[in-house]
């Protein structure tokens, strides 16, 4: 441990320090808990989880399991099946699906995972993946309203998202829900500038420095000076800056194309992991299923891990928060209910896929139970490297990436929120675009906990507006998804080659 | 009985000499001339959130710059004698693909294009449309060097 005068010296640090307590006040808030005593001593109800699993069973149940009846016709949706030849050229299903995907996949499934299982055990995988399957339905119902309500611009630009089915949705089902849609609108698109900076840029930027420095040699390595955070977060935001406002194109193609690649890679490793571990399946399979119910820590202990669980799960996949809402809506389509079909996916391949993945990894190595190193991304480094030794820097790779994209895709969300609070204008545009990077730089030299704390409480605050906004406009969504699908059974809508 | 001659056009002197030899063939057979400008697009492209939102925008831009530079420039030219009946046409997609489709739907007797004239490497790397057209095409296919 290097003493403290060094520490108090660094650069870093003090970033930290005065940043910290702010974090950690807004986290405090948003995460009220309410005590459960009568239950176990210690075991504590987050409101805010609640209320996001609430919203996805109360869809699923609402829709009769949306989620599971869309999964084929959405497959047929993204092949193409369904598009009309003359919409040539425009957004397809599986451009505006690659485009949400690439946004979500980030540190929630690598780093996420890893401190849900750290803090909550393998059981947490259990009720991260019944919440993947949970939120898929919730994603469908925001998706299906961002392209029903989506913006079309004097230019012809098309964006959409929560801020614009809150206002024009709710004022259309009664003109007095009018000023309430505005009020929801302003206050998700406050909370979307703070989970923009927070989980979509701090959170990433943080983790892939913590993945860098830790491939490099640690504290004695390359990055181990102490204002190496600032330093590699300066980078990171050039990086991102000569995207978002240098309007460098090229770099956000070349990322685009790279993510997926390295989705599939990254699934690949997880799998190597597996193989290499094969006998210890059918125990760490059932280390999560018996876990998540964990009889012996008695019912406190299941809602602690089912609460981890949960937590990680939406903040990897999103669902519930309206993000993916603003992603989707510029799809060509003549019917909202199309995306809200194909937007199910998004947490099937985030949180079903890749974070179940990320989970059995950790689980068959016991990574997470090792006290040494943080929870983070490390965990999920160090049981890549039990199996091959330079699996690490592949994963700082695609740390670095994924993180990349992710932060692309916040920008953009968070521009779309600032526009639409104060705008559109040049100046709005540029001084959103520059604080953003300067966050990066922030992200990058705070203290994980802190930043972690803050990027939840942000992304989680943008559920309470949107989810809102759902349950006012259930009855919409479901007259649009079942009006779609009795003309989808009736013959009324035909895949192309069936057209005549 | 076939009803047309399919010219691709991609804007280049090779392809505008396939229009040439397309307009002469034309005559001589009392064929269509259908003349299709393909811009390279893919259903599968991997794109970001803000080109999403200017999709619709940005496909009618390219549209319109493909009508303009190059199918109007050689529409123009060959209508100028007026002996012939002249169509024009812009498809976003796959260029060999769309020609495809496009000689189907006009009923094409046989598809001209350009030769692309690039060097080996660069058509082992990326192939070229000639070469695809030929694989794909239900009728001839006319390189013209």
């Amino acid at each position: 441990m290097p003493s403290d005068s060094v520490l108090a010296a660094s650069f870093d640090e003090q970033v930290d320090g005065f940043f910290a307590p702010v974090f950690d006040w807004i986290t405090a808030v948003v995460f009220y808990a309410v005590p459960l005593d009568f239950i176990d001593e210690g075991v504590e109800l987050p409101l805010i989880v609640v209320w996001l699993v609430i919203a996805g069973f109360f869809f699923t149940v609402y829709l009769r399991g949306f989620q599971f009846r869309a999964f084929r016709h959405a497959i047929e949706l993204i092949r193409g099946r369904y598009d009309d030849p003359r919409d040539a050229g425009e957004v397809t299903h599986f451009q505006a699906l690659a485009t949400a995907v690439s946004g979500t996949v980030g540190l929630g499934n690598i780093a996420g995972v890893a401190i849900a299982i750290s803090l909550g055990g393998p059981g947490a995988t259990l009720w991260m993946i019944i919440a993947g399957l949970l939120g898929m339905c919730t994603k469908g119902v925001e998706c299906t309203l961002g392209v029903k309500y989506r913006n079309v611009y004097p230019d012809g630009r098309v964006s959409g998202g929560p801020m614009y089915y809150l206002t024009k949705g709710l004022r259309e089902k009664n003109p007095r829900l009018g000023t309430l849609g505005k009020v929801l609108a302003v206050l998700f698109c406050i909370f979307t500038l703070g989970g923009a900076v927070g989980g979509g840029n701090m959170f990433q930027a943080n983790q892939a420095f913590n993945q860098a420095q830790s491939v490099t040699g640690g504290d004695d390595g390359l990055l181990g000076f102490g204002a190496a955070g600032a330093v590699f977060g300066f980078v990171l935001a050039l990086l991102v800056g000569a995207v978002i406002i240098g309007g460098i194109r090229s770099i956000a193609r070349v990322t685009d194309k790279l993510v997926p690649f390295m989705a599939v890679f990254y699934v690949l490793a997880c799998l190597t992991v597996l193989l290499a571990n094969f006998s210890d399946i059918p125990a760490a399979l059932w280390a999560i299923v018996s876990q998540a119910f964990s009889p012996e820590a008695g019912f406190g202990g299941i809602v602690g891990v089912l609460i981890q669980g949960f937590r990680r799960a939406a903040f990897s996949n999103e669902a519930g928060l309206g993000s993916a809402a603003i992603a989707h809506s510029a799809v060509k389509t003549e019917h909202p209910a199309t995306e809200g079909h194909v937007a199910v996916l998004e947490p099937f391949i985030d949180t079903v896929v890749i974070c179940t993945m990320t989970a059995l990894a950790i689980v068959i190595t016991g990574t997470y139970a090792d006290e040494a190193s943080d929870a983070g991304v490390e965990t999920t480094s160090a049981a890549f490297e039990t199996v091959v030794g330079w699996f690490p820097i592949v994963l700082a790779v695609a740390v670095i990436l994924f993180a990349y994209s992710t932060m692309l895709a916040w920008s953009y969300y968070g521009l779309k929120a600032a526009t639409y609070l104060f705008g559109e204008s040049m100046v709005v545009d540029r001084t959103w675009k520059l604080v953003f990077c300067l966050f990066v730089i922030i992200g990058a030299s705070s203290t994980v906990e802190s930043v972690i704390g803050f990027s939840d409480s942000m992304i989680f605050l943008m559920s309470l507006p949107n989810i809102i906004g759902l349950y006012i406009l259930a009855r919409v969504v479901k007259r649009e998804l079942n009006g779609y699908r009795a003309r989808i059974d009736s013959g009324e809508i035909l895949p192309v080659a069936e057209r005549t | 009985m076939p009803e047309s001659i399919l010219v691709g056009l991609d804007g280049s002197e090779a392809s505008g000499r396939a229009a040439d030899a397309a307009a002469d063939a034309a005559r001589r057979h009392d064929l269509r001339l259908v003349l299709a400008c393909v811009v390279p697009w893919s259903p599968y492209s991997f794109t970001t959130a803000e080109e999403n939102e200017r999709r619709s925008v940005e496909k009618e831009r390219e549209a319109t710059s493909a009508r303009e530079r190059v199918l109007e420039p050689v529409i123009a030219r060959l209508s100028e004698p007026g002996d012939l009946a002249i169509e024009g046409a812009v498809r976003h997609g796959h260029p060999a693909e769309t020609l495809v489709r496009l000689a189907r739907e006009h009923d094409a007797a046989w598809i001209t294009v350009g030769r692309v004239g690039q060097s080996r490497v660069r058509t082992l790397l990326f192939g070229s449309t000639p070469s695809s057209l030929i694989q794909l095409s239900p009728v001839p296919v006319l390189v013209v060097p």
